[in-house]
């Protein structure tokens, strides 16, 4: 047995033979025509089909994978319908009296070297795209086939690498697994593996040959293993843990769909922590009921400048209506010396973590905060958005925010853009101040979220990031249990919720505590979403 | 001659998706569409010319439309870049 090593694009295990994909290596010469109008006229009957052939591969992937998925087959078209490349084809038979062949194969190397000369990295991988389509051409020039693969059983296809229009041409039916020398997580080809949910491994590098063809394999989607020739250990490992999965993955399909209650009858609501809008596939696709932590400081951190109130207002406009009516929480800022974007300029601090940081920060520099709180209330008119303060340790606090707050309706209403006026505002309770005085901070807002990461590290004074004092942080110390508890006794006795929003809302230990206390919502991160479901539904 | 600005608010700026959207979008009008960036142009309804620009999050791009309904053109390419870019 030969165990080979590559990342994990896709999960899921399969057995079976593995067949080389063979791609046709078109040998392409150039020689002299004595017709070159005739040539272009083959060019373009070419060009022509292949166009109608990406159209068929297009109306085939929209049904396989969706619409999104697809619109690079549509793009591919029009690099065919391109002028630019068009010309450059027939301008190179006319003047140099060359073959088709020749001549498309010399655009693809230009064009191709166009986008790998570029500086972006996401644009250096698209000459991949311009070699896929001028491939097609060519292959139509030449008569000869795509590449494929033979084979009456269904199979596990190795290759050096797939261009998508490959992968969706392949019979779904035969195919175990994908396993490919090179590739990226964010290539096509993974994306596509991972809507059909087919395990594929990528990046095995050059182990991975010709001669692998016919061989016996087990493919671990999960760890990115690939077993050549598996003993019967491995093979009945594997097995077990492949019914295992499938019996797992149908359990967590039952609650697809479904609302989180207990025997009982306890409603909880599942929501979910995001920290960009790209994270919004994963939301929907985990069935959350809610955003319970839209983290922005994503807007901050990846910007040169502080973000415009129009680019914040897309982001939190985009999440709402893409929720379509369900409840997306957003944390303001939340930065500080140890987490910071240049342009800020915050001095360096001793201890970060009792700095300036988050609703601090936005105290005292008004203009950020204000220009937050606009684009957070615009975006309220196109969906329900709560916002939501972090560190907060006094009364006072709540009041210069709710200060800000009418400033921002106030300036709204008079310029008559429209905004939600019953937004909801809601406290983190992160510090053990704000859970000690939560029975004073309650009747002034609309929910707390409890921030367990940061209660953890200011209740028990330990630095999470300390890996030496990490015996002395004990997430289920009766000391944090205890503010959560005051916490949402004071939230209930106002009449307001409490979410949990950090990492002890998934923990499965403390699920049983959670419901006790009454907590009305827990956010986690989406894959955990089902998991947790499943448990507080059959609790 | 139409002829408007539109700074580019979408994190990932012009990639293959918006790009072949872009094009189709030019290729409904009559009229000569051209996207300016720095010193570079592109004509809009070739889509390597308009992945080629690289335009990026907070970088400008000049729309100049010229022709049969420019008019119609400016204001649909306006809204096109406000809603995809």
């Amino acid at each position: 047995m030969t165990v080979i090593h590559g990342k994990s694009a896709c999960t899921g295990i399969a057995f079976g033979k593995i067949r080389y994909f063979l791609r046709n290596a078109f040998q392409v010469e150039k020689h002299a025509v004595s017709d070159p109008e005739a040539e272009v006229k083959r060019f373009e009957a070419a060009r022509g089909q292949a166009v109608a052939e990406l159209a068929m591969l297009y109306a085939k992937a929209t049904k396989e994978v969706g619409e999104e998925n697809s619109l690079l087959f549509q793009i591919h078209q029009m690099m065919l319908e391109d002028l630019d490349y068009c010309e450059s084809v027939t301008g190179i038979i006319r003047e140099e009296k060359a073959n088709a062949e020749y001549a498309v194969n010399e655009t693809a190397k230009r064009f191709a070297e166009m986008f790998s000369n570029m500086d972006d990295e996401y644009m250096r991988g698209r000459a991949a795209d311009v070699q896929d389509v001028s491939r097609r051409v060519l292959g139509i020039l030449t008569g000869t086939t795509a590449g494929g693969f033979q084979s009456d059983e269904p199979v596990i296809i190795a290759a050096d690498d797939l261009a998508p229009s490959e992968t969706v041409q392949l019979d779904k039916k035969k195919i175990l697994a994908f396993v490919t020398a090179g590739g990226s997580e964010s290539s096509h080809t993974a994306i596509l593996a991972r809507t059909m949910g087919i395990p594929a491994i990528i990046g095995v590098g050059e182990a991975l040959n010709e001669g692998w063809d016919g061989r016996e394999a087990a493919v671990d989607g999960s760890t990115g293993e690939v077993y050549l020739e598996p003993d019967e250990d491995t093979v009945s490992r594997l097995r077990l843990k492949e019914k295992k999965d499938q019996e797992y993955r149908e359990l967590l399909e039952q609650y697809r769909g479904k609302e989180t209650v207990t025997r009982s009858g306890q409603r909880v609501l599942l929501y979910a922590n995001i920290g960009s809008p790209e994270d919004m596939e994963a939301v929907l696709a985990n069935d959350a009921e809610g955003i319970g932590l839209f983290r922005s400081e994503f807007l901050y951190l990846e910007s040169q400048d502080y973000p415009t109130e129009e680019e914040q207002f897309q982001a939190y406009k985009t999440v709402a209506e893409k929720m379509n009516g369900k409840r997306v929480v957003i944390r303001t800022l939340d930065i500080g010396a140890d987490k910071q974007a240049a342009y800020f300029h915050l001095p360096k601090e001793e201890n970060p973590a009792m700095g300036m940081r988050a609703i601090r920060l936005c105290l005292t520099r008004p203009e950020i905060f204000h220009t937050q709180l606009r684009a957070l209330y615009r975006a309220s008119a196109y969906g329900k958005i709560a916002i939501l303060f972090p560190m907060i340790t006094s009364v006072q606090e709540v009041r210069r925010i709710q200060k800000a707050v009418s400033e921002v309706k106030e300036e709204l209403s008079r310029e008559r853009i429209p905004f939600d006026p019953a937004v909801e505002l809601g406290l983190m309770i992160e510090t053990p101040a704000a859970a000690v005085i939560s029975d004073r901070l309650a009747p002034l807002v609309d929910f707390f979220s409890v921030g367990t990461n940061d209660l953890t590290q200011y209740t028990l004074a330990v630095d999470r990031q300390n890996e030496q004092a990490a015996e002395f942080c004990d997430k289920h110390h009766e000391a944090i249990l205890r503010l959560i508890e005051f916490a949402a006794k004071s939230a209930h006795e106002a009449g307001i919720w409490i979410g949990i929003c950090g990492e002890l809302g998934a923990d499965p230990e403390l699920t049983s505590t959670f419901l006790k206390m009454s907590i009305d919502e827990l956010s986690v991160s989406p894959s955990a979403i089902l998991p947790l479901r499943s448990r507080i539904c059959q609790s | 001659m139409k002829t408007f600005t539109y700074t580019i608010t979408d994190p990932e700026g012009i990639h293959a998706r918006p790009a072949g959207l872009l094009v189709k979008k030019a290729a409904e009008f009559p009229c000569s569409i051209t996207l300016k960036k720095g010193e570079k142009t592109a004509d809009a309804k070739r889509i390597f010319a308009v992945m080629s620009l690289a335009a990026k999050k907070g970088e400008e791009l000049t729309v100049v439309c010229e022709g049969d309904q420019e008019e119609a053109a400016a204001a649909a390419m306006e809204a096109f870049l406000k809603e995809n870019l």
